[in-house]
């Protein structure tokens, strides 16, 4: 088997004593749109964050191309809701940022080469967003202000490109547009991505994969354990679908939807870890003795 | 219904009534002073408290535009260079000081941890009560005039600063670190432009508090200077000149003021505007 891009193991999160990732198994292949949803006080962002090294397990193995992750660096791009853009820098100038940092000088914070910005600009046309080049991003709007996000973030061309809920502020028809326009981008330049959404319909119609977050599930550690903390509680593969709204309307597609609500949002309905449905070929999980015996 | 222009929450002044009543106190003020100048001046013709709009002019007439007797310089212009070298020395060094400190400090909690607490002790002390101890230590030179307008200035625009970084969202930093910045790239190619026009704005609310610590040390101990004039010529009453040079004060104040809001709204754009 090659490389998995990202590979998690058995990690553990708490914050004061709570227990918010609780044994964390999972890996993703090159090419894969990862789209991981759960309810609130799942983990996810917390699972995000983990893997961008904003912050450190308290326990397990996080790897990115076999190599575990530190701080923030060059090994992940990410996009976020908002304040992904250097405010004081026009569109352009936040696309090359990248360039300045990885290429340029220390002492020089001018340094710009006409290659890099010919690249800049090829970035900016598949994003559609050649004619804003010298915009300042408060006077873009926020599909715009997204779109330029993605661009600054690809340029570094990252393993993973790590996305925190990055339309979520948007309104429903530029969601849905860029929706679209990210499944486009991601096809063409096979990209590998990790998508942290609350958006059931937009997990399911984006991933290639579906993960399930949650913290409603049961084990064998009796009730009086300390509190559960987010699982991987399902793991699908979904179908490869034509890029279009119209899926969305799919009785197949509202099935599998009502499915995931149940099962992993649904605070009385509790599965046996053993019983999780993981039927994605990648998937693994690995359980403690006392969790399932 | 129809909106009254001027009384109401609601009201919109515009065009020449907004014009009409910013000038109207102006305007009030120069009437109450010319009447009141006009009756104690009928009474006694050698009156100094209110001098006429006459005197003032003749008394700045003589500081600008005639050489001092004594000396030969132009008091008026001689005083203001004097000044304005204090003043600009004094903020210069606690602008630059306030920029490194307050960016490294928001920067870098280990630095941060060692300097707010001391920071805000430092802001707490009144700058005019260690007057005393900036003369005897530094000499009634000029270091110990633009010492007192650096300690007076420096401790809170360097809080300014400090906050100003905090404020900066913390995805900013990530997502500089995770194209490849350093951390040395982070602090000086993403924080530091970003604060500049805080930076600006900062220094432009330190002004009063600058001129106020520039002519309190003047008039206890300097030689030339529009605070060291004042209190000289405040001995012979001789408010004649004493009005002239507040307004002239002020008109410069007002001068540096309009300029640096000038900078930040041309040079920086897109400051304020998110």
């Amino acid at each position: 088997m090659e490389v998995s891009k990202l590979h998690i193991e058995d990690v553990y999160k708490s914050y004061d004593g709570k227990v918010i990732l609780d044994n964390i198994d999972l890996t993703v292949r090159k090419g894969e749109f990862c789209s991981v949803v759960g309810p609130s006080g799942c983990g996810k962002s917390t699972l995000l964050r983990l893997i961008l090294g904003q912050e450190v397990a308290d326990q397990g193995l996080i790897q990115i191309d076999g190599q575990e992750v530190g701080v923030p660096d060059t090994q992940r791009g990410i996009v976020f809701q908002k304040y992904s853009l250097f405010p004081n820098r026009t569109v352009l100038e936040n696309v090359l940022m990248g360039k300045l940092f990885t290429k340029g000088k220390w002492w020089n914070p001018f340094y710009r080469s006409q290659d890099d910005i010919d690249e800049a600009m090829e970035y900016l046309r598949r994003v559609r967003l050649e004619n804003a080049a010298d915009k300042y991003p408060h006077e873009l709007s926020g599909g715009m202000q997204q779109r330029a996000a993605i661009a600054q973030a690809l340029i570094m061309k990252p393993p993973v490109l790590l996305m925190d809920e990055p339309f979520g502020a948007l309104d429903p028809d530029t969601r849905d547009e860029l929706q679209v326009f990210l499944l486009e981008l991601w096809e063409r330049e096979n990209l590998t991505i990790f998508f942290v959404t609350h958006d059931l319909t937009e997990a399911c119609f984006l991933g290639s994969r579906l993960l399930v977050l949650s913290q409603y599930y049961t084990d064998n550690r009796g009730e009086h354990a300390p509190g559960r903390g987010g699982r991987i509680v399902a793991d699908y593969p979904l179908p490869k679908v034509a890029n279009s709204m119209a899926v969305k309307d799919d009785p197949e597609f509202q099935q599998l939807i009502s499915e995931i609500r149940e099962s992993g949002f649904d605070p009385r309905v509790r599965q046996h870890v053993s019983q999780f449905n993981l039927k994605h070929s990648d998937s693994f999980q690995t359980l403690l003795p006392e969790e399932h015996v | 219904m129809k909106r009254s222009k001027l009384l109401g929450i609601y009201a919109q002044p515009q065009g020449w009534l907004k014009i009409t009543l910013a000038l109207l106190p102006f305007i009030l003020v120069i009437l109450a002073y010319l009447v009141a100048s006009d009756i104690r001046l009928t009474e006694n013709p050698s009156d100094k408290l209110l001098p006429s709009f006459h005197s003032m002019l003749d008394a700045f007439e003589r500081v600008a535009f005639t050489p001092d007797r004594r000396t030969g310089d132009y008091l008026l212009w001689q005083d203001t260079l004097s000044s304005l070298t204090r003043l600009g020395l004094g903020l210069a060094l606690a602008t630059l000081c306030a920029l490194f400190l307050g960016l490294n400090m928001g920067v870098f909690p280990g630095l941060a941890s060692s300097t707010v607490p001391f920071m805000t002790m430092l802001a707490m002390i009144p700058p005019l009560a260690v007057l005393p101890i900036l003369f005897i230590s530094f000499g009634v030179g000029e270091s110990g005039k633009v010492a007192l307008i650096f300690l007076g200035t420096f401790p809170l625009m360097a809080r300014d600063v400090y906050m100003a970084v905090r404020r900066i969202p913390a995805e900013q930093i990530t997502k500089a670190l995770t194209l490849g910045a350093s951390e040395l790239a982070v602090t000086y190619k993403v924080v530091l432009p970003q604060i500049m026009p805080r930076l600006l704005s900062s220094l432009r609310l330190s002004l009063g508090a600058a001129w106020l610590f520039l002519i309190a040390a003047e008039a206890v101990a300097a030689t030339d200077g529009l605070g060291y004039r004042i209190f000289l010529v405040r001995r012979y009453l001789s408010m004649d000149l004493i009005i002239p040079y507040v307004i002239w004060i002020t008109l410069l104040g007002f001068l540096l003021d309009y300029c640096i809001r000038a900078i930040i709204k041309y040079r920086y754009s897109w400051y304020k505007s998110e």
